[in-house]
Protein backbone atom coordinates (compact mmCIF):
# COMPACT_ATOMS: atom_id res chain seq x y z
CA UNK A 1 0.00 0.00 0.00
CA UNK A 2 2.86 2.35 0.76
CA UNK A 3 4.06 1.90 -2.83
CA UNK A 4 0.70 2.83 -4.29
CA UNK A 5 0.75 5.92 -2.11
CA UNK A 6 4.31 6.70 -3.18
CA UNK A 7 3.51 6.37 -6.85
CA UNK A 8 0.32 8.45 -6.54
CA UNK A 9 2.25 11.19 -4.75
CA UNK A 10 4.88 10.98 -7.47
CA UNK A 11 2.32 11.38 -10.22
CA UNK A 12 0.88 14.43 -8.48
CA UNK A 13 4.38 15.88 -7.99
CA UNK A 14 4.92 15.24 -11.69
CA UNK A 15 2.08 17.66 -12.37
CA UNK A 16 4.15 20.41 -10.77
CA UNK A 17 7.21 19.50 -12.85
CA UNK A 18 5.04 19.41 -15.97
CA UNK A 19 3.84 22.94 -15.17
CA UNK A 20 7.49 24.03 -14.84
CA UNK A 21 8.21 22.42 -18.19
CA UNK A 22 5.21 23.29 -20.37
CA UNK A 23 6.23 26.92 -20.89
CA UNK A 24 9.74 25.84 -21.81
CA UNK A 25 8.36 23.21 -24.17
CA UNK A 26 6.06 25.75 -25.85
CA UNK A 27 8.86 28.23 -26.50
CA UNK A 28 11.32 25.58 -27.61
CA UNK A 29 8.75 23.94 -29.86
CA UNK A 30 7.98 27.16 -31.69
CA UNK A 31 11.27 28.99 -31.95
CA UNK A 32 13.97 26.49 -30.96
CA UNK A 33 14.88 28.86 -28.15
CA UNK A 34 16.21 27.36 -24.94
CA UNK A 35 15.35 29.86 -22.25
CA UNK A 36 17.90 29.38 -19.48
CA UNK A 37 16.06 31.98 -17.39
CA UNK A 38 12.85 29.91 -17.37
CA UNK A 39 13.27 28.76 -13.76
CA UNK A 40 14.11 32.27 -12.62
CA UNK A 41 11.07 33.63 -14.41
CA UNK A 42 8.96 31.13 -12.44
CA UNK A 43 10.54 32.39 -9.22
CA UNK A 44 10.04 35.99 -10.36
CA UNK A 45 6.35 35.26 -10.96
CA UNK A 46 6.14 33.64 -7.52
CA UNK A 47 7.46 36.87 -5.95
CA UNK A 48 5.00 38.87 -8.03
CA UNK A 49 2.13 36.75 -6.65
CA UNK A 50 3.58 37.04 -3.13
CA UNK A 51 3.69 40.84 -3.43
CA UNK A 52 0.08 40.96 -4.61
CA UNK A 53 -0.98 38.66 -1.76
CA UNK A 54 0.83 40.55 0.98
CA UNK A 55 0.36 44.09 -0.30
CA UNK A 56 -3.24 43.89 -1.46
CA UNK A 57 -4.36 41.10 0.83
CA UNK A 58 -5.61 39.02 -2.07
CA UNK A 59 -6.01 35.26 -2.11
CA UNK A 60 -3.23 33.45 -4.00
CA UNK A 61 -5.50 32.39 -6.87
CA UNK A 62 -6.84 35.88 -7.48
CA UNK A 63 -3.29 37.23 -7.19
CA UNK A 64 -2.13 34.73 -9.83
CA UNK A 65 -5.00 35.76 -12.09
CA UNK A 66 -3.79 39.36 -11.85
CA UNK A 67 -0.14 38.37 -12.25
CA UNK A 68 -0.83 36.34 -15.41
CA UNK A 69 -1.54 39.28 -17.77
CA UNK A 70 1.39 41.19 -16.27
CA UNK A 71 3.64 38.23 -16.98
CA UNK A 72 2.18 37.94 -20.50
CA UNK A 73 3.11 41.57 -21.16
CA UNK A 74 6.60 41.08 -19.74
CA UNK A 75 7.12 37.96 -21.85
CA UNK A 76 5.85 39.72 -24.95
CA UNK A 77 8.20 42.65 -24.36
CA UNK A 78 11.14 40.39 -23.48
CA UNK A 79 10.74 38.50 -26.75
CA UNK A 80 10.08 41.61 -28.83
CA UNK A 81 12.83 43.80 -27.43
CA UNK A 82 15.53 41.30 -26.52
CA UNK A 83 15.19 37.68 -27.62
CA UNK A 84 14.03 38.30 -31.21
CA UNK A 85 17.30 40.14 -31.80
CA UNK A 86 19.39 37.10 -30.99
CA UNK A 87 17.32 34.38 -32.65
CA UNK A 88 18.99 32.96 -35.71
CA UNK A 89 20.83 29.98 -37.06
CA UNK A 90 23.40 30.23 -34.26
CA UNK A 91 21.97 28.85 -31.01
CA UNK A 92 24.69 30.35 -28.82
CA UNK A 93 23.54 34.03 -28.62
CA UNK A 94 20.07 33.21 -27.18
CA UNK A 95 21.70 30.86 -24.65
CA UNK A 96 24.07 33.60 -23.53
CA UNK A 97 21.35 36.23 -23.35
CA UNK A 98 18.94 34.07 -21.35
CA UNK A 99 21.81 32.99 -19.08
CA UNK A 100 22.52 36.66 -18.48
CA UNK A 101 18.84 37.26 -17.80
CA UNK A 102 18.90 34.42 -15.28
CA UNK A 103 21.81 36.01 -13.37
CA UNK A 104 20.15 39.41 -13.56
CA UNK A 105 16.82 38.13 -12.23
CA UNK A 106 18.43 36.24 -9.34
CA UNK A 107 20.43 39.25 -8.25
CA UNK A 108 17.58 41.69 -8.66
CA UNK A 109 15.34 39.44 -6.56
CA UNK A 110 18.01 39.13 -3.87
CA UNK A 111 18.36 42.89 -3.86
CA UNK A 112 14.62 43.38 -3.54
CA UNK A 113 13.56 40.49 -1.34
CA UNK A 114 16.79 39.37 0.40
CA UNK A 115 17.95 35.75 0.36
CA UNK A 116 15.36 34.66 2.93
CA UNK A 117 13.08 31.89 1.77
CA UNK A 118 9.43 32.79 1.41
CA UNK A 119 6.14 31.09 0.86
CA UNK A 120 2.84 32.22 -0.60
CA UNK A 121 0.22 31.67 2.12
CA UNK A 122 -2.70 29.58 0.91
CA UNK A 123 -4.60 29.29 4.20
CA UNK A 124 -6.47 26.08 4.94
CA UNK A 125 -5.70 24.69 1.48
CA UNK A 126 -2.09 24.14 2.53
CA UNK A 127 -3.01 21.23 4.76
CA UNK A 128 -6.32 20.10 3.26
CA UNK A 129 -6.49 16.55 1.96
CA UNK A 130 -8.99 14.10 0.54
CA UNK A 131 -9.12 10.58 1.91
CA UNK A 132 -8.98 7.92 -0.79
CA UNK A 133 -9.49 4.60 0.96
CA UNK A 134 -6.45 3.96 3.12
CA UNK A 135 -4.40 6.78 1.59
CA UNK A 136 -5.07 10.48 1.52
CA UNK A 137 -4.13 12.96 -1.18
CA UNK A 138 -3.40 16.64 -0.58
CA UNK A 139 -5.80 19.10 -2.14
CA UNK A 140 -2.98 21.33 -3.40
CA UNK A 141 -1.13 18.47 -5.13
CA UNK A 142 -4.43 17.38 -6.71
CA UNK A 143 -5.09 20.91 -7.93
CA UNK A 144 -1.54 21.15 -9.26
CA UNK A 145 -1.99 17.98 -11.24
CA UNK A 146 -5.40 19.03 -12.52
CA UNK A 147 -3.91 22.37 -13.57
CA UNK A 148 -1.12 20.60 -15.44
CA UNK A 149 -3.68 18.57 -17.39
CA UNK A 150 -5.83 21.63 -18.06
CA UNK A 151 -2.82 23.64 -19.25
CA UNK A 152 -1.76 20.79 -21.55
CA UNK A 153 -5.29 20.55 -22.95
CA UNK A 154 -5.49 24.30 -23.41
CA UNK A 155 -2.13 24.50 -25.17
CA UNK A 156 -3.03 21.50 -27.30
CA UNK A 157 -6.26 23.23 -28.30
CA UNK A 158 -4.42 26.48 -29.02
CA UNK A 159 -1.85 24.67 -31.16
CA UNK A 160 -4.14 22.46 -33.19
CA UNK A 161 -7.52 24.20 -33.22
CA UNK A 162 -6.85 27.92 -33.61
CA UNK A 163 -5.42 30.04 -36.38
CA UNK A 164 -2.79 31.41 -34.00
CA UNK A 165 -1.69 27.85 -33.29
CA UNK A 166 -1.54 27.14 -37.01
CA UNK A 167 0.67 30.21 -37.40
CA UNK A 168 2.84 28.97 -34.50
CA UNK A 169 3.42 25.65 -36.22
CA UNK A 170 3.93 27.18 -39.66
CA UNK A 171 6.42 29.73 -38.34
CA UNK A 172 8.23 27.00 -36.45
CA UNK A 173 8.52 24.99 -39.69
CA UNK A 174 9.67 27.83 -41.93
CA UNK A 175 9.61 31.50 -40.87
CA UNK A 176 10.42 32.82 -44.37
CA UNK A 177 7.53 31.02 -46.04
CA UNK A 178 5.28 31.95 -43.10
CA UNK A 179 6.06 35.61 -43.78
CA UNK A 180 4.96 35.01 -47.39
CA UNK A 181 1.60 34.04 -45.85
CA UNK A 182 1.42 37.40 -44.07
CA UNK A 183 2.72 36.15 -40.72
CA UNK A 184 5.07 38.43 -38.79
CA UNK A 185 7.43 35.94 -37.13
CA UNK A 186 8.61 38.53 -34.59
CA UNK A 187 5.09 39.09 -33.33
CA UNK A 188 4.17 35.38 -33.41
CA UNK A 189 7.23 34.66 -31.27
CA UNK A 190 6.32 37.46 -28.87
CA UNK A 191 2.80 36.05 -28.43
CA UNK A 192 4.26 32.58 -27.83
CA UNK A 193 6.58 33.83 -25.10
CA UNK A 194 3.71 35.82 -23.59
CA UNK A 195 1.59 32.65 -23.44
CA UNK A 196 4.53 30.73 -21.97
CA UNK A 197 4.69 33.37 -19.23
CA UNK A 198 1.04 32.72 -18.37
CA UNK A 199 1.95 29.05 -17.89
CA UNK A 200 4.95 30.21 -15.85
CA UNK A 201 2.57 32.16 -13.58
CA UNK A 202 0.45 29.07 -13.00
CA UNK A 203 3.60 27.09 -12.21
CA UNK A 204 4.71 29.87 -9.85
CA UNK A 205 1.41 29.76 -7.98
CA UNK A 206 1.90 26.11 -7.10
CA UNK A 207 5.65 26.40 -6.56
CA UNK A 208 5.10 29.22 -4.10
CA UNK A 209 2.16 27.77 -2.18
CA UNK A 210 3.54 24.24 -1.83
CA UNK A 211 7.12 24.91 -0.84
CA UNK A 212 9.54 27.60 0.23
CA UNK A 213 11.34 29.54 -2.45
CA UNK A 214 14.13 32.07 -2.52
CA UNK A 215 15.81 34.03 -5.33
CA UNK A 216 18.14 31.15 -6.15
CA UNK A 217 15.44 28.48 -6.47
CA UNK A 218 15.12 28.98 -10.25
CA UNK A 219 17.99 26.98 -11.78
CA UNK A 220 16.94 23.72 -10.08
CA UNK A 221 13.38 24.17 -11.47
CA UNK A 222 14.93 24.74 -14.88
CA UNK A 223 16.73 21.40 -14.64
CA UNK A 224 13.50 19.53 -13.80
CA UNK A 225 11.70 21.36 -16.57
CA UNK A 226 14.45 20.54 -19.04
CA UNK A 227 14.43 16.90 -18.13
CA UNK A 228 10.66 16.70 -18.48
CA UNK A 229 10.77 18.34 -21.92
CA UNK A 230 13.54 16.07 -23.15
CA UNK A 231 12.01 12.86 -21.74
CA UNK A 232 8.74 13.74 -23.46
CA UNK A 233 10.34 14.52 -26.80
CA UNK A 234 11.13 18.07 -27.85
CA UNK A 235 8.05 20.05 -28.76
CA UNK A 236 5.46 17.46 -27.67
CA UNK A 237 3.07 18.87 -25.04
CA UNK A 238 1.61 15.55 -23.87
CA UNK A 239 5.15 14.21 -23.87
CA UNK A 240 6.17 17.02 -21.55
CA UNK A 241 3.35 16.11 -19.17
CA UNK A 242 4.48 12.48 -19.26
CA UNK A 243 8.06 13.59 -18.71
CA UNK A 244 7.08 15.55 -15.63
CA UNK A 245 5.22 12.55 -14.23
CA UNK A 246 8.17 10.22 -14.85
CA UNK A 247 10.51 12.53 -12.93
CA UNK A 248 7.96 12.99 -10.15
CA UNK A 249 7.43 9.24 -9.71
CA UNK A 250 11.16 8.52 -9.89
CA UNK A 251 11.78 11.11 -7.17
CA UNK A 252 9.14 9.84 -4.75
CA UNK A 253 10.12 6.21 -5.33
CA UNK A 254 13.77 7.15 -4.80
CA UNK A 255 12.88 9.02 -1.63
CA UNK A 256 10.89 6.06 -0.39
CA UNK A 257 13.92 3.81 -0.71
CA UNK A 258 16.26 6.34 0.84
CA UNK A 259 15.34 9.98 1.45
CA UNK A 260 18.74 11.08 0.19
CA UNK A 261 18.02 9.60 -3.21
CA UNK A 262 15.02 11.75 -4.13
CA UNK A 263 16.68 14.23 -6.49
CA UNK A 264 19.23 11.73 -7.75
CA UNK A 265 16.52 9.22 -8.69
CA UNK A 266 14.84 11.82 -10.90
CA UNK A 267 18.07 12.52 -12.74
CA UNK A 268 18.77 8.80 -13.14
CA UNK A 269 15.31 8.26 -14.64
CA UNK A 270 16.14 11.05 -17.10
CA UNK A 271 19.43 9.43 -18.08
CA UNK A 272 17.80 6.02 -18.49
CA UNK A 273 15.17 7.43 -20.83
CA UNK A 274 17.87 9.22 -22.81
CA UNK A 275 19.80 5.96 -23.14
CA UNK A 276 16.80 4.00 -24.39
CA UNK A 277 15.05 6.73 -26.39
CA UNK A 278 17.53 9.49 -27.22
CA UNK A 279 14.83 11.56 -28.94
CA UNK A 280 12.41 11.25 -26.02
CA UNK A 281 9.23 9.24 -25.67
CA UNK A 282 7.04 11.15 -28.12
CA UNK A 283 9.34 12.87 -30.60
CA UNK A 284 7.89 14.80 -33.50
CA UNK A 285 7.97 12.97 -36.78
CA UNK A 286 10.54 15.38 -38.26
CA UNK A 287 12.90 18.01 -36.97
CA UNK B 1 -0.45 52.18 -65.58
CA UNK B 2 1.22 48.91 -64.70
CA UNK B 3 -0.20 46.99 -61.75
CA UNK B 4 3.26 45.87 -60.75
CA UNK B 5 6.59 47.11 -62.03
CA UNK B 6 10.26 47.12 -61.20
CA UNK B 7 12.56 49.98 -62.22
CA UNK B 8 16.29 49.55 -62.22
CA UNK B 9 15.99 46.70 -59.73
CA UNK B 10 19.29 45.53 -58.30
CA UNK B 11 19.84 42.75 -55.77
CA UNK B 12 22.81 41.47 -53.85
CA UNK B 13 23.67 38.36 -51.89
CA UNK B 14 26.44 39.77 -49.76
CA UNK B 15 29.01 41.07 -52.25
CA UNK B 16 27.57 39.09 -55.11
CA UNK B 17 25.31 41.13 -57.36
CA UNK B 18 22.45 38.99 -58.68
CA UNK B 19 20.34 41.60 -60.50
CA UNK B 20 21.59 44.53 -62.59
CA UNK B 21 18.88 47.12 -63.23
CA UNK B 22 15.93 44.90 -64.10
CA UNK B 23 12.80 46.58 -65.52
CA UNK B 24 9.70 44.40 -65.77
CA UNK B 25 6.03 45.25 -65.62
CA UNK B 26 2.71 43.47 -65.28
CA UNK B 27 -0.67 44.88 -66.25
CA UNK B 28 -4.04 44.08 -64.73
CA UNK B 29 -5.25 40.66 -65.85
CA UNK B 30 -2.05 39.90 -67.71
CA UNK B 31 0.08 36.77 -67.50
CA UNK B 32 3.79 37.34 -67.88
CA UNK B 33 6.46 34.66 -68.02
CA UNK B 34 10.05 35.13 -66.95
CA UNK B 35 12.34 32.58 -68.55
CA UNK B 36 16.02 32.00 -68.25
CA UNK B 37 18.62 29.41 -67.36
CA UNK B 38 19.71 28.51 -63.85
CA UNK B 39 21.33 31.48 -62.14
CA UNK B 40 19.78 34.04 -64.50
CA UNK B 41 18.23 35.86 -61.54
CA UNK B 42 14.60 34.78 -61.98
CA UNK B 43 14.10 33.57 -58.43
CA UNK B 44 15.98 36.59 -57.08
CA UNK B 45 13.53 38.77 -59.01
CA UNK B 46 10.58 36.95 -57.38
CA UNK B 47 12.16 37.18 -53.93
CA UNK B 48 12.78 40.90 -54.42
CA UNK B 49 9.19 41.58 -55.45
CA UNK B 50 7.72 39.49 -52.63
CA UNK B 51 9.89 41.21 -50.05
CA UNK B 52 11.97 38.19 -48.98
CA UNK B 53 14.97 40.26 -50.07
CA UNK B 54 14.55 43.87 -48.93
CA UNK B 55 15.17 46.51 -51.61
CA UNK B 56 15.38 50.25 -51.88
CA UNK B 57 11.86 51.76 -51.84
CA UNK B 58 11.86 53.08 -55.43
CA UNK B 59 12.74 49.84 -57.15
CA UNK B 60 9.38 48.04 -56.97
CA UNK B 61 5.95 49.64 -57.38
CA UNK B 62 2.61 47.92 -56.83
CA UNK B 63 -0.64 49.75 -57.65
CA UNK B 64 1.43 52.94 -57.83
CA UNK B 65 2.86 52.53 -54.32
CA UNK B 66 6.51 51.95 -53.60
CA UNK B 67 6.92 48.55 -51.95
CA UNK B 68 10.62 47.92 -52.43
CA UNK B 69 11.42 48.33 -48.74
CA UNK B 70 8.16 46.81 -47.45
CA UNK B 71 8.34 43.61 -45.36
CA UNK B 72 7.25 40.34 -46.99
CA UNK B 73 4.20 39.91 -44.74
CA UNK B 74 2.92 43.41 -45.56
CA UNK B 75 3.45 42.90 -49.29
CA UNK B 76 1.43 39.71 -49.00
CA UNK B 77 -1.31 41.58 -47.15
CA UNK B 78 -1.34 44.17 -49.95
CA UNK B 79 -2.19 41.44 -52.45
CA UNK B 80 0.91 39.81 -53.90
CA UNK B 81 0.88 36.08 -53.17
CA UNK B 82 3.79 33.82 -53.91
CA UNK B 83 4.07 30.17 -54.90
CA UNK B 84 7.67 29.77 -53.77
CA UNK B 85 10.31 27.73 -55.53
CA UNK B 86 10.40 24.23 -54.07
CA UNK B 87 6.71 24.48 -53.00
CA UNK B 88 7.65 25.10 -49.34
CA UNK B 89 4.67 23.43 -47.68
CA UNK B 90 4.62 23.49 -43.90
CA UNK B 91 5.43 19.91 -42.83
CA UNK B 92 3.62 20.20 -39.47
CA UNK B 93 0.39 21.24 -41.15
CA UNK B 94 -2.19 19.15 -42.95
CA UNK B 95 -3.14 19.90 -46.55
CA UNK B 96 -6.15 21.89 -45.43
CA UNK B 97 -4.18 23.78 -42.77
CA UNK B 98 -1.56 24.63 -45.39
CA UNK B 99 -4.31 26.06 -47.57
CA UNK B 100 -5.75 28.03 -44.65
CA UNK B 101 -2.35 29.61 -44.01
CA UNK B 102 -2.81 31.33 -47.36
CA UNK B 103 -5.56 33.51 -45.92
CA UNK B 104 -4.10 33.80 -42.43
CA UNK B 105 -3.60 37.54 -42.75
CA UNK B 106 -5.23 38.67 -46.00
CA UNK B 107 -8.91 37.74 -45.74
CA UNK B 108 -10.53 39.09 -48.89
CA UNK B 109 -13.79 37.91 -50.33
CA UNK B 110 -13.32 36.67 -53.86
CA UNK B 111 -13.54 33.67 -56.09
CA UNK B 112 -11.08 31.59 -54.07
CA UNK B 113 -12.24 29.69 -51.01
CA UNK B 114 -11.39 26.25 -49.64
CA UNK B 115 -14.26 24.93 -51.71
CA UNK B 116 -13.21 26.50 -55.00
CA UNK B 117 -9.60 25.42 -54.50
CA UNK B 118 -10.86 21.87 -53.92
CA UNK B 119 -12.90 22.16 -57.11
CA UNK B 120 -9.80 23.27 -59.00
CA UNK B 121 -7.69 20.43 -57.54
CA UNK B 122 -10.16 17.69 -56.43
CA UNK B 123 -7.39 15.36 -55.27
CA UNK B 124 -6.57 17.80 -52.47
CA UNK B 125 -10.02 17.41 -50.97
CA UNK B 126 -9.49 13.66 -50.67
CA UNK B 127 -6.14 14.25 -48.96
CA UNK B 128 -7.14 17.26 -46.90
CA UNK B 129 -6.20 15.70 -43.55
CA UNK B 130 -2.85 14.27 -44.60
CA UNK B 131 0.38 16.11 -43.82
CA UNK B 132 1.16 18.42 -46.73
CA UNK B 133 4.56 16.91 -47.26
CA UNK B 134 3.17 13.35 -47.48
CA UNK B 135 1.78 14.14 -50.94
CA UNK B 136 3.48 13.60 -54.30
CA UNK B 137 5.47 16.48 -55.76
CA UNK B 138 2.71 17.45 -58.17
CA UNK B 139 0.05 17.39 -55.46
CA UNK B 140 2.29 19.46 -53.21
CA UNK B 141 2.57 21.99 -56.01
CA UNK B 142 -1.22 22.08 -56.19
CA UNK B 143 -1.36 22.79 -52.45
CA UNK B 144 1.22 25.54 -52.85
CA UNK B 145 -0.75 27.17 -55.69
CA UNK B 146 -4.03 26.74 -53.83
CA UNK B 147 -2.49 28.23 -50.69
CA UNK B 148 -1.47 31.35 -52.62
CA UNK B 149 -4.92 31.61 -54.22
CA UNK B 150 -6.67 31.46 -50.82
CA UNK B 151 -5.84 35.13 -50.21
CA UNK B 152 -7.55 36.13 -53.49
CA UNK B 153 -4.40 37.95 -54.53
CA UNK B 154 -4.17 40.79 -57.04
CA UNK B 155 -0.92 39.31 -58.29
CA UNK B 156 0.09 35.65 -58.22
CA UNK B 157 3.83 34.98 -58.41
CA UNK B 158 4.69 31.41 -59.43
CA UNK B 159 8.34 30.52 -59.01
CA UNK B 160 9.51 27.46 -60.99
CA UNK B 161 6.34 25.47 -60.50
CA UNK B 162 7.40 22.77 -62.96
CA UNK B 163 10.81 22.20 -61.41
CA UNK B 164 11.39 18.55 -60.61
CA UNK B 165 7.99 17.39 -61.84
CA UNK B 166 7.23 14.85 -64.56
CA UNK B 167 5.98 16.33 -67.85
CA UNK B 168 2.53 14.78 -67.43
CA UNK B 169 2.23 16.33 -63.98
CA UNK B 170 3.36 19.72 -65.29
CA UNK B 171 0.62 19.51 -67.90
CA UNK B 172 -1.96 18.80 -65.18
CA UNK B 173 -0.87 21.80 -63.18
CA UNK B 174 -0.80 24.18 -66.11
CA UNK B 175 -4.27 22.91 -67.05
CA UNK B 176 -5.51 24.87 -64.02
CA UNK B 177 -4.14 28.17 -65.31
CA UNK B 178 -7.01 29.11 -67.64
CA UNK B 179 -9.37 28.82 -64.65
CA UNK B 180 -7.08 30.95 -62.50
CA UNK B 181 -6.79 33.55 -65.27
CA UNK B 182 -10.54 33.56 -65.73
CA UNK B 183 -10.94 34.97 -62.22
CA UNK B 184 -9.04 38.06 -63.34
CA UNK B 185 -5.81 37.35 -61.49
CA UNK B 186 -2.60 38.88 -62.81
CA UNK B 187 0.13 36.27 -62.92
CA UNK B 188 3.90 36.10 -63.17
CA UNK B 189 5.30 32.65 -63.92
CA UNK B 190 8.98 31.96 -63.69
CA UNK B 191 9.93 29.01 -65.85
CA UNK B 192 12.87 27.13 -67.26
CA UNK B 193 10.43 25.23 -69.45
CA UNK B 194 10.23 27.67 -72.37
CA UNK B 195 7.48 25.78 -74.20
CA UNK B 196 5.18 25.87 -71.18
CA UNK B 197 5.92 29.55 -70.56
CA UNK B 198 5.14 30.48 -74.16
CA UNK B 199 1.80 28.70 -73.96
CA UNK B 200 0.46 30.50 -70.88
CA UNK B 201 2.00 33.95 -71.21
CA UNK B 202 0.80 37.13 -72.88
CA UNK B 203 4.32 38.48 -72.69
CA UNK B 204 7.70 36.94 -72.01
CA UNK B 205 10.84 38.31 -70.40
CA UNK B 206 14.03 36.41 -70.93
CA UNK B 207 16.77 36.86 -68.36
CA UNK B 208 20.46 36.08 -68.39
CA UNK B 209 23.09 36.83 -65.74
CA UNK B 210 20.89 39.22 -63.81
CA UNK B 211 19.64 41.27 -66.79
CA UNK B 212 16.58 41.20 -69.02
CA UNK B 213 17.91 40.25 -72.43
CA UNK B 214 14.67 40.03 -74.38
CA UNK B 215 11.00 40.80 -73.97
CA UNK B 216 7.85 40.66 -76.07
CA UNK B 217 4.75 38.69 -76.94
CA UNK B 218 5.47 35.02 -77.63
CA UNK B 219 4.16 35.32 -81.20
CA UNK B 220 6.58 38.14 -82.00
CA UNK B 221 9.70 36.34 -80.81
CA UNK B 222 11.60 34.01 -83.07
CA UNK B 223 13.26 30.81 -81.88
CA UNK B 224 16.67 32.27 -82.68
CA UNK B 225 16.04 35.43 -80.68
CA UNK B 226 14.97 33.42 -77.65
CA UNK B 227 17.86 31.02 -78.02
CA UNK B 228 20.32 33.91 -78.11
CA UNK B 229 18.71 35.73 -75.17
CA UNK B 230 18.55 32.53 -73.13
CA UNK B 231 22.01 31.16 -73.78
CA UNK B 232 23.80 34.40 -74.58
CA UNK B 233 25.16 33.21 -77.93
CA UNK B 234 24.50 36.58 -79.57
CA UNK B 235 27.46 38.91 -79.67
Amino acid sequence: MIWIDTILQGILLGGLYALFALGLSLVFGIMRLVNLAHGDLIVFAAYLILVLVTLLGLGPFLAAAIAAPIMFALGFALQRLVLNRVLGTDILPPLLVTFGLSVLLQNALQEGFSADSRRIPAGWLETASVPLGPISLGVMPLMTFASAILVTLALQWLFYRTSLGRAFRATSDDPVTASLMGVKPASVFAKATGIAMIVVTIAALYLGTRANFDPTTGPARLIYAFEAVIIGGLGSLWGTLAGGIIIGVAQTVGAQINPEWQILAGHIAFLVVLLIRPRGLFPRAFD
Amino acid sequence: MALLETKGLTAFYGDFQALFGVDVSLSEGETVAVIGANGAGKTTLMRSISGVIAQAPGMVRFEGREIGATAADDIMAAGIAMVPEGRKLFPSLSVEENLLMGCHRRKVNGPWTLQSVYELFPILKERRDRPGTALSGGQQQMVSIGRALMSNPRVLLCDEISLGLAPVVIKDIYAAFPQIRATGASIVVVEQDIGQAMKVADRVYCMMEGRVTLSGAPADLSREEIHDAYFGTAA
